[in-house]
C-alpha cells in the first residue's frame, strides 16, 4: 500500500479518502477495494518516516480534511521504486510440498493431488473469466476497467502457466 | 436410413440443461501402426456426453486428445470399443454412412479453419445448411442469421482469404452450426489466434453452448476450457480426470489472490 499512495500523491496532495477513490478508478473491479482504515493508517506511518506531511485544511460546512503532501525524500522514494526492476512472479511450493511428500506420508497420491489441483485452477480461471467478461461489458468507467483487465488477464496467463507445471508433473511424475 | 439421420432436429430438441445421453463410447481403443510397430493412441476410453453438454478436452501433446475427437466424430476408424450416438451404435459405420451422419448432426472446427478458398464466405456457410439438408430458402436464412451474429454481414460476398485468421475462424464456426447440428466437435479452435479473437469465438461458443449446443472442444487453453461444464483430462490415452468445472471464490480478494500487487 505504501508505494502506491505515495505515487499518487506524487501527482498532486490529496487527503486519504482521495486516494482510496483513485486506488479504486485506476484499478477497478479487479483489485479489492482498498480499506480507508488501511489508507490512513499507512499516511500515518509515511509521515512518520518523512515520506509525506500533512496539514488540515479548514471546510466551512464540514469537518477540516487532513491534505498530505509528498516530501523530497518521498518524491525520491518514489523515483527509486520506478527504477528498480520488480521480483518475477512467485513459485508456488505449497502445492510442490504435498506432491512430493504427501505420498510419502500415506495420506493420499499424485494422480489424486494433480487432479485436485487441476480442478482447482480451472474453477478460478471460471471466476476470472467472469470477472474479465464484467470488465468487458462495463465500458462505462473505462480507464479503469482497462486496467483492470490487464490484471485479470495477468492473473490468468499465470493460472496457464501453472496448469502447464501441473501438466508437467504429471508427465514426469507418474 | 437410420432412425436418428432420417429424425428431424428442431431447436425445441435442444434443451438449455443438459438431457439425456448424446454421445456415448465404451471401451474405445485406437491403434496407429508406425515403421517401428504399433502406437497406443487411444486405450479405453468411456465417455458420456449429453445433450447440450459441453465437455473440454485437456492434456499434455501425445495424450490422444486429437485422436479421441477425430474418432468420436468418425473422421478416423476405431480400432476397437463401441461409440453411440443417441441410441444408434456408429463405430462400425462405413466411411460413406458417417459422411452422412456427420452432415446432418455433427459439426467439426479445427484450429486451422479450414474454408473452401475459392467460394465466398457467404457460400461457405449456405453449402453447409444446404449439404445439412436445408432448402434453399432456409440455407440462406440460417447463413444470413449466424453471419449477422457474427457482425460477418459487410464481409459475406468476400473470399476467405481477404478475412483475418480471427475473422475465418469465426465463418468455421458459423458454417459448423450451419446445419444446427447436434454436436459441435472442435480442436484448438483457438489455436492459433491472437486474445481478442479468442474472446470473440468463445463468446460465440458459449452463446450457442447456452442456447442448448452440445459441444466436445480440445484445447491446451485453460481460459477457454473453463468455460465447459467438464473438464476431462486425458493421459497416455486414457482418462485421468474427468470433472464439473465449479468456479473458485477469488479469495481472500478477488484477483490478488492468483496476481499480487505489491509495492
Amino acid at each position: 500500500m505504501r508505494l502506491p499512495l505515495l505515487a499518487l500523491l506524487a501527482k498532486e496532495p490529496a487527503h486519504g479518502y482521495e486516494l482510496k477513490v483513485r486506488l479504486e478508478q485506476m484499478f477497478g473491479d479487479a483489485y479489492p477495494p482498498p480499506n480507508i482504515g488501511q489508507i490512513y493508517l499507512t499516511l500515518q506511518r509515511l509521515e512518520r518516516s518523512g515520506l509525506v506531511h500533512s496539514e488540515d485544511v479548514v471546510q466551512s460546512d464540514r469537518p477540516n480534511k487532513r491534505v498530505y503532501e509528498l516530501t523530497p525524500a518521498g518524491r525520491e522514494a518514489v523515483a527509486t521504486w520506478a527504477e528498480e526492476p520488480s521480483d518475477g512472479p512467485r513459485v508456488r511450493d505449497y502445492f510442490f510440498m504435498k506432491l512430493v511428500l504427501g505420498p510419502l506420508a500415506g495420506v493420499t497420491d499424485r494422480l489424486s493431488l494433480i487432479n485436485r489441483q487441476r480442478r482447482h485452477y480451472l474453477g478460478l480461471m471460471r471466476s476470472l473469466s467472469a470477472l474479465a467478461e464484467e470488465a468487458e461489458d462495463d465500458e462505462g468507467a473505462a480507464e479503469g476497467n482497462k486496467i483492470g483487465g490487464l490484471l485479470i488477464e495477468g492473473a490468468m496467463l499465470h493460472l496457464q502457466a501453472d496448469l502447464d507445471w501441473l501438466e508437467r508433473c504429471q508427465e514426469e511424475l507418474l | 436410413m437410420s432412425r436418428l439421420a432420417s429424425r428431424p432436429l428442431r431447436l425445441a430438441d435442444r434443451l438449455i440443461e443438459p438431457g439425456p445421453p448424446l454421445l456415448r463410447s465404451v471401451g474405445l481403443t485406437k491403434v496407429f501402426k508406425t515403421d517401428g510397430g504399433v502406437f497406443h493412441a487411444i486405450r479405453g476410453v468411456d465417455l458420456q456426453v449429453r445433450r447440450g453438454e459441453f465437455v473440454a478436452v485437456m492434456g499434455p501433446s501425445g495424450s490422444g486428445k486429437s485422436t479421441l475427437l477425430h474418432v468420436l466424430g468418425g473422421l478416423e476408424p476405431a480400432t476397437s470399443g463401441e461409440i453411440w450416438l443417441d441410441d444408434q451404435r456408429v463405430d462400425a459405420l462405413s466411411q460413406a454412412k458417417w459422411a452422412v451422419l456427420r452432415r446432418r448432426h455433427i459439426g467439426f472446427v479445427f484450429q486451422f479453419f479450414n474454408l473452401v478458398s475459392s467460394m465466398s464466405v457467404a457460400d461457405n456457410v449456405e453449402v453447409a445448411a444446404l449439404i445439412g439438408g436445408a432448402s434453399r430458402r432456409g440455407a440462406r436464412a440460417r447463413r444470413e442469421e449466424l453471419l449477422g451474429e457474427l457482425g460477418l454481414t459487410a464481409k459475406a460476398q468476400a473470399a476467405p482469404a481477404q478475412l483475418s485468421g480471427g475473422e475465418q475462424q469465426r465463418v468455421a464456426v458459423a458454417r459448423a452450426l450451419a446445419h444446427r447440428p447436434s454436436l459441435l466437435l472442435t480442436d484448438e479452435p483457438t489455436g492459433s489466434l491472437d486474445s481478442t479473437n479468442t474472446a470473440a469465438v468463445l463468446r460465440l461458443l458459449r452463446r450457442s453452448h447456452a442456447r442448448g449446443q452440445a459441444i466436445i472442444l480440445v484445447t491446451h487453453d485453460a481460459r477457454v476450457a473453463s468455460m465447459a461444464d467438464r473438464v476431462v483430462n486425458l493421459f497416455d490415452g486414457m482418462i485421468a480426470d474427468d470433472a464439473a468445472v465449479r468456479p473458485a471464490p477469488l479469495c481472500p480478494a478477488t484477483t490478488s489472490s492468483v496476481l499480487e500487487l505489491r509495492d
